[in-house]
């Protein structure tokens, strides 16, 4: 039997290994210089690159990120420092609800919301979603976070007159940066391969845009549309799409990792 | 007639008393701010219901609960019924919770009670990446390697063997019902597994060492000490685990087929609620259309935020007072 939990154990692994192994395999081959200079090339003639693509997801996750990490990070800021009472207790199960949300339904209501009363789609609607996503997952890290700081560190500064907000901030917070920063970047990894809440709100670009308020492309857009489109050449694109795609996300949670092992020596 | 100001004027010795109570000005202001960023998820949830709810109003009223088991899908008509995706959901989630569930079963004794010390932080690494690559990813990989995989290797010898029963009949498509529940399956590895890892690792070790006292071999300790004790805990990670089942769009999308049929074959096509709310939506020209795809978004809310607070409930039972499962919730 104990060999049999090491086999499931080692065919998880073999999972994650057989997926990254094709990835690199079909799509290593087509990344080059212009498939990151260049924008797509009309259907039916080859080459052309991803370079809108790269340039919208760094625009709508940063902007996601401007928005929902001020939001997130104070919720759970609030919720470790006030939350014991009836609001904290209703903001955590919010959150927990929010969290487990499929990020589709968060897209549609982003469309209603920003997309139809505004007539067209927008680059703007689509961070919107993906900050959405973001928020709820960041409160409960942050939260946690701070929770870990110990709680002489607090009274060390309220004893020596420090008003609270300021301990919360210089004292606490700072304490904890490096758990808020892992959780920050585990948030915007997260939301950076989300595909299903910019369907109907970034929409896609096959243009260079950085309007904020018009269509703009994402790698994820990018490898969706390659990926079901009927083209050879398509295919070919969408593998090595995903390659950036994946090494970007990956990038976010290897950082996040290390952000962790600087603070607490090894993770956990 | 002068009239004396209402309010005192503050001096300094009124600072030094509201210092003494304990009331600073900075304190309040930064708890308001905080307390106003709080507000915004109850704020937002709340519009989010009331927006899908708003926005499904037509459906709902018009085809009332005939919506859940009507199988007709007709936007021409505009008749609509989402049972062939209420089935297809439900089914895509159980096959990769068929699969999914002794793999990540597996993976979290192995790593909790047999794997030597300097081989677990690196399998949890690798099983948690899982659950870093894009769910777009996953779809790209399904189309074009586990989709010809089936059909070259896994088909032939599957018909041999169940060909009698009526879940592997009909003609391999390659989008089938079968390639979105592995494709699930694999999803959700990362979720079951890191929660049910916790939840091993709270199981107290008196638990553990009376039954090995007892001269139960580790195995033994185990299954009949260990997992009895969590098994709240891992009935919660296994609801966790078909909540992020239940709500994949991308992935599934992808590889189903998004057939508006109900079929018992995994060898078939077959839809999920949300992968027809990606593929129909910018389609949908009436209003009631639009409606009808807002239902189907409103009911797998609803469906995803029961399952998921129950697997929160079974977590908190197992690892009460702990953050166990917080940061996959």
């Amino acid at each position: 039997m104990t060999g049999l939990v090491a086999l499931l154990s080692f065919l998880a692994v073999f999972a994650l290994v057989l997926i990254l192994g094709n990835l690199v395999a079909k799509g290593a081959s087509s990344l080059d210089l212009n498939f990151f200079i260049k924008n797509p090339v009309p259907a039916g003639q080859t080459g052309g690159g991803v370079a809108n693509a790269i340039v919208g997801t760094a625009i709508i996750v940063g902007l996601a990120g401007l928005i929902g990490l001020p939001v997130g990070i104070g919720t759970g800021l609030y919720l470790a420092e006030y939350g014991s009472g009836q609001l904290g207790w209703i903001v955590r199960f919010v959150a927990d609800v929010l969290n487990g949300t499929p990020s589709i339904v968060v897209g549609i209501f982003a469309w209603r919301w920003m997309v139809k009363p505004m007539g067209h789609f927008t680059a703007l609607a689509g961070a919107v979603a993906l900050a959405v996503l973001m928020v709820p997952m960041l409160a409960r890290t942050t939260e946690e976070m701070v929770r870990l700081v110990p709680h002489s560190l607090r009274e060390a500064a309220l004893a020596l007159g420090y008003p609270r907000w300021r301990t919360s901030l210089r004292i606490i917070a700072r304490t904890a940066l490096a758990g808020i920063v892992t959780g920050c970047l585990v948030g915007i990894a997260r939301i950076a391969g989300e595909t299903a809440p910019l369907l109907f709100t970034a929409l896609g670009n096959l243009n260079f845009s950085t309007n904020l308020l018009q269509p703009m492309q994402s790698l994820s857009l990018q490898v969706f549309t390659y990926a079901t489109g009927p083209f050879e050449e398509w295919h070919r694109l969408a593998w090595a799409a995903a390659i950036v795609l994946m090494g970007l996300v990956l990038l976010l949670a290897t950082a996040a990792r290390w952000a962790v092992r600087q603070r607490y020596g090894s993770s956990r | 007639m002068t009239t004396l100001p209402l309010e005192p004027v503050p001096t300094q010795a009124d600072d030094a008393r509201s210092a003494l109570r304990g009331v600073n000005r900075g304190d309040q202001v930064f708890r308001v701010a905080l307390t106003a960023l709080a507000l915004a998820l109850p704020l937002l949830l709340v519009a989010l219901v009331g927006q899908l709810f708003v926005s499904a109003w037509p459906a709902i009223k018009r085809f009332g609960f005939s919506f859940l088991w009507s199988s007709v899908w007709d936007p021409v008509a505009e008749v609509f019924g989402a049972a062939p995706m209420l089935f297809g959901t439900l089914a895509s989630s159980l096959l990769a919770l068929l699969i999914a569930v002794p793999l990540s079963l597996g993976v979290s004794i192995y790593l909790t009670e047999f794997a030597p010390k300097w081989l677990r932080q690196p399998i949890a690494f690798l099983v948690e990446l899982l659950a870093a690559i894009p769910s777009v990813v996953y779809g790209l990989w399904g189309i074009f390697v586990l989709i010809p995989f089936l059909r070259g290797h896994v088909i032939g010898p599957l018909r041999a063997v169940l060909g009698w029963t009526p879940f592997v009949s009909g003609v391999f498509y390659g989008n089938s019902l079968l390639a979105g529940g592995i494709i699930l399956a694999i999803m959700i590895v990362p979720y079951i597994a890191a929660v049910s890892r916790e939840v091993l690792l709270a199981v107290p070790g008196n638990q553990r060492e009376a039954a090995l006292g007892m001269g139960a071999t580790r195995w033994e300790a185990v299954w009949t000490a260990v997992v009895p004790y969590g098994r709240a805990g891992l009935i919660g990670a296994v609801i966790l685990g078909l909540g992020r089942a239940l709500g994949e769009t991308m992935a599934v999308t992808m590889v189903i087929g998004n057939r508006h049929d109900i079929g018992l074959s995994v060898l078939q096509p077959a839809y999920t609620m949300a992968a027809a709310i990606a593929n129909e939506f910018s389609e949908a020209t009436t209003n009631l259309y639009l409606s009808a795809l807002f239902e189907v978004g409103l009911i797998l809310f609803f469906v995803t935020v029961v399952v998921n607070a129950l697997a929160r409930l079974l977590i908190w039972r197992v690892a009460r007072g702990t953050a166990v499962g917080s940061r996959a919730l």
